[in-house]
């Protein structure tokens, strides 16, 4: 009875994960200009498959791995160049998401053009030899997922708390003219923001593929559980995503559980639709404190 | 040091500025004075690089910045101060102020902050306050601080007394004499005709996007339709 509920909240907790650094992604470019990227899920997607295929190549599933990296962040700058950039002057920020999510399907289309339509499996980090817990298993790979989630929170609370360029995206998030005026490059900052989203992105697609297979769609679903879980946790703080994912996370894999696997992805939607209605915020939102 | 000559700016297709000269020399307080609407922040936001110019052309130093970015302009030290603050507000002072320093890439910041913690006590009681939570002097102040924080050669001023109750107001023009006297170029745009006009070297006045009148401060202040259009005389 017991180990069941710790088996669920185990897998809960590493799906979770996932999803919070999807929705970290999303955090970052919100904060730099409040658009909310649709094509983040395309990000997770193409850092697992970009692996899959580079080891189908013949490369070392290190170089693989970092060689996806790259390439996800170079696609995440070019769609700010590409597609943000050229219409940023003149569009409203929902004309800019409605961007993103044609972005999101054009790379869709591509990801199935240059790769296929199938199923991919990519082998785990470290062997697939069960760790037991209390009677719950888990596999090595659901640590990797933990840790690499772990040291990529850290790694962004130090990026916009203690670097220049942390304080440079916040501040044009905040206001754009304030920040031309004190001579931050706006448009640097952007195209940084995207490359920064595509590099998490590409590392959660990589970190989870081993546990859920990878695919050309994969990032429809991950995209909008990323989403969900940066809603919960309110657009204030970037560990709050994090939370926020692992809240989703244990939910559906709770649900899943108990009530019916059916359901498991209403669950998140459900979720999404609560916070919007009694806690648009999110739980760890802070309000605005501008006077003027 | 700065040297404006036949500017234009539109909005769309509404012109804002039409042919506008002006120059401002090395170590001079200028006014600008006009009403509401004239274009005065226009004027100092194309000076800036932030609204762009349409005519004309911006020489600063004897460069010319007409077709530089907004960051460039404040790394070769033209720093504004912007009308309504434009804080940071959910940043802490500290970090607004450091912000401030950015094109410098944050460097030598200790001493800088020192400095404009001496010249505000206030600012560093509420260091690790949020922006937004300061009172609107408060927030002028630190609007200051984070334009000096940049070490500008030409400081833009736009309208730091709006708003402030009238013990404020003497507050912030004592400091902007201050900043005189330790040789700062200032460019004052305000509707606070009298006060600035007072302190100024030398003043314009802007009247639907044109310079109507230039000449001394003082002869400004005596000046009978600056009177009549500005001082209420």
């Amino acid at each position: 009875m017991f180990s069941e509920f710790l088996q669920y909240l185990l897998s809960g907790i590493t799906i979770g994960s996932t999803y919070g650094l999807v929705g970290l992604g999303f955090f970052i470019i919100y904060n730099a200009s409040h658009v909310i990227n649709f094509a983040q899920g395309e990000f997770v997607m193409i850092g697992g498959m970009g692996t899959v295929f580079m080891m189908q190549a013949g490369l070392p599933m290190p170089v693989a791995i970092i060689m996806a990296i790259l390439l996800t962040i170079v696609i995440g700058m070019l769609l700010e160049k590409l597609a943000i950039e050229p219409s940023r002057k003149n569009a409203s920020v929902v004309t800019l998401i409605i961007i993103t999510i044609g972005a999101s399907i054009f790379l869709r289309g591509l990801a199935q053009v240059v790769w296929d339509k199938d199923f991919h499996t990519m082998p785990a980090f470290s062997g697939e030899e069960t760790i037991h817990i209390l009677g719950a298993v888990i596999v090595p790979q659901n640590l990797w997922v933990l840790g690499g989630g772990g040291v990529i929170v850290l790694a962004i609370m130090y990026f916009f708390g203690r670097t220049a360029l942390g304080k440079a995206m916040l501040a044009t998030a905040y206001n754009p003219l304030a920040a031309q005026l004190v001579g931050i490059n706006i448009r640097t900052t952007l195209l940084w923001s995207f490359g920064l989203s595509g590099l998490l992105g590409a590392i959660a697609g990589i970190l989870v593929a081993p546990i859920t297979f990878t695919s050309y769609d994969i990032g429809i679903m991950l995209g909008l559980k990323g989403f969900c879980a940066v809603i919960l946790g309110g657009f204030s703080h970037g560990w709050a995503a994090i939370v926020g994912g692992i809240i989703v996370g244990v939910a559906e894999s709770l649900g899943a559980g108990y009530i019916s696997s059916e359901y498991k992805d209403a669950i998140a939607f459900i979720i999404i639709l609560l916070v919007l209605f009694f806690m648009p915020d999110g739980l760890f939102g802070r309000r605005g404190t501008d006077r003027v | 040091m700065l040297k404006v000559s036949g500017l234009t700016s539109h909005y769309g297709r509404i012109q804002a500025l039409y042919g506008i000269d002006l120059e401002v020399h090395e170590g001079e307080l200028v006014v600008l004075v006009g009403g509401n609407g004239a274009g005065k922040t226009t004027l100092l936001r194309t000076i800036s690089g932030v609204q762009p110019m349409t005519g004309g052309s911006i020489e600063f130093k004897g460069r010319d910045m007409g077709q530089m970015s907004a960051d460039a302009r404040v790394m070769y030290g033209i720093a504004q101060v912007p009308e309504g603050r434009q804080m940071f507000g959910p940043l802490s002072v500290e970090d607004n102020l450091c912000l401030g320093a950015f094109t410098r890439r944050m460097r030598g910041l200790d001493t800088d902050l020192e400095k404009m913690y001496a010249m505000f006590p206030i600012l560093k009681t509420k260091r690790k306050d949020p922006a937004g939570t300061l009172s609107g002097g408060q927030q002028q102040m630190l609007a200051i601080a984070r334009a000096l924080m940049a070490r500008p050669k030409l400081l833009l001023l736009d309208e730091p007394s709006m708003g402030l109750a009238p013990n404020l107001v003497r507050e912030i023009f004592g400091t902007i004499l201050e900043l005189k006297a330790e040789g700062t170029t200032i460019f004052l745009v305000e509707q606070n005709a009298f006060a600035a006009l007072s302190i100024a070297d030398r003043g314009y006045v802007l009247e639907t996007g044109r310079i109507v009148l230039s000449d001394s401060g003082a002869a400004l202040l005596d000046n009978d339709r600056v009177k009549q259009a500005y001082l209420g005389l």
